[in-house]
């Protein structure tokens, strides 16, 4: 194991942001520190000096130095600690595995995210739009039992989030987004992957996923009155 | 050094994710066939070679392809050792890669907005545009380029800014690229463009223009439409 030196990771129990750096760490058996942000409307004066582009959680600091944006930590804990790799070795399978990771970031989260703000029509209609996100996701599977094939990868770990989130949103919301019969290889997949041991062992209790976030809808709709 | 009809770029001539991918090329030497898209009558072979986003940049090298213009970058860099963009040290990468998703997510993304829209919505694009643009004003640090010495992944990710942005000020009526506010962004702009590698794959300004200013005119009326 690389003599990482001290690592800590600022988080927030809510955010699957953080919780895919714990799950590369725990993944590769890195040790560390890890500081709960009071979030959203307490931040750390730690976190606003380690963070102050975005002021969000997840930051990762190795040896006194931070690093922000998670895709970028994970892309830095893969060069850092060679074991257990994340990142395939080929460039363009690297590229592939990136491409999905960036996908699900940037359009499944921002168009489930629509269907949990919105009611009525617009909602439905925001629904449609979020299982073709989720569809074209289910397209970088290319029937494999995981992105990384028979076993996980980068990939894997950066869109597994998507897997509970889309569930989140479902239960809250009463909407169906990862449907068995449609999309029926992404529906496995998201569940395979949340019972990995490792995985599953740092999942916040589900409860108290579905209270934060109805939480957070609550406040979101009464700011719009 | 690569056969040329090895690596293929779809490219678009006004886009600045493009040039970011024939520069990169273009410092390390390899040879490469471009065929230009129509964007607005996109190629069957665009399609089948990039179904999930339909857009240029894409890449195809001996039969493997890779689009995002960003994961290009780093495709080119693993692939092909010369002249390194990244630098070697990770944390060193992580900070170049943070502070091009800021002047992607941040500058770019607003800038974008702020050029074809008015009003509130413009104001305030402009106003998240500059403030990241005040965070990556620190950033080169005393360098010649965000790369050190010599061009690197993050000037390359950034280098838009030195020719597109001013375009877009232009056209946006806007003034994100000041030099008052951003001394050393703008003199690092000046490097960069003079740069021979650079500087031979920069679309003609006259034209940018009136592509921009009429691409502005086709969004602002599909808006008010809805």
């Amino acid at each position: 194991m690389a003599d990482g030196g001290e690592v800590k990771l600022l988080g927030f129990w809510g955010s699957p942001y953080a919780l895919r750096v714990i799950w590369a760490l725990k993944l590769k058996q890195v040790p560390y520190d890890y500081l709960e942000e009071d979030l959203p409307n307490n931040k750390s004066s730690l976190l606003l000096q380690y963070n102050p582009v975005h002021k969000k959680v997840p930051v990762l600091v190795h040896h006194g130095k931070p690093i922000a944006e998670s895709l970028v930590i994970l892309e830095y804990i893969d060069e850092t600690w060679k074991q257990s790799p994340l990142l395939p070795q080929d460039p363009s399978e690297r590229a592939r595995a990136r491409f999905w990771a960036k996908f699900a970031d940037e359009k499944c989260m921002p168009a489930m995210k629509a269907v949990f703000c919105s009611e009525g029509e617009e909602q439905q209609k925001a629904v449609l739009e979020a299982r073709e996100t989720l569809k074209t996701l289910e397209s970088g599977l290319e029937g494999k039992l995981f992105f990384g094939g028979e076993t996980i990868n980068f990939a894997d770990v950066a869109t597994g989030y998507i897997g509970f989130w889309a569930r989140i949103v479902e239960e809250i919301t009463g909407t169906s987004l990862i449907d068995a019969e449609s999309m029926p290889s992404l529906d496995a997949w998201s569940k395979r992957f949340l019972e990995l041991p490792i995985i599953k062992e740092c999942m916040p209790p589900w409860d108290k996923l579905i209270e934060l976030n109805s939480g957070f809808l609550k406040m979101y709709l009464a700011s719009l009155k | 050094m690569a056969n040329p009809k090895e690596v293929e770029l779809l490219g678009l001539w006004v886009s600045p994710f493009v040039r970011r991918v024939e520069w990169a090329l273009k410092l390390k030497g390899i040879a490469y066939d471009y065929i230009e898209e129509d964007i607005l009558n996109k190629s069957p072979l665009l399609l089948r070679l990039n179904p999930v986003h339909q857009k240029v940049p894409v890449l195809v090298h001996g039969g493997r392809v890779v689009s995002e213009s960003l994961l290009i970058l780093e495709y080119i860099d693993e692939t092909w050792k010369q002249s390194p963009l990244l630098p070697r040290d990770p944390y060193d990468r992580a900070m170049a890669r943070f502070w091009a998703s800021v002047a992607e997510g941040k500058v770019l993304e607003n800038a974008w907005i702020a050029l074809n829209s008015e009003g509130e919505e413009k104001e305030r694009a402009v106003q998240l545009a500059t403030e990241a643009l005040g965070h990556i004003e620190g950033v080169i640090k005393g360098k010649a380029f965000f790369g050190g010495e010599g061009i690197g992944y993050l000037d390359l990710a950034i280098g838009w800014v030195s020719h597109w942005l001013p375009v877009w000020d232009e056209v946006g009526s806007m003034k994100i690229f000041d030099p008052a506010k951003f001394p050393t962004t703008v003199a690092w702009a000046g490097r960069f463009v003079e740069h021979p590698v650079i500087k031979e794959k920069l679309p003609p300004r006259d034209k940018m223009v009136v592509y921009f200013r009429d691409k502005r005119s086709r969004i602002m009326a599909s808006k008010s439409h809805v």
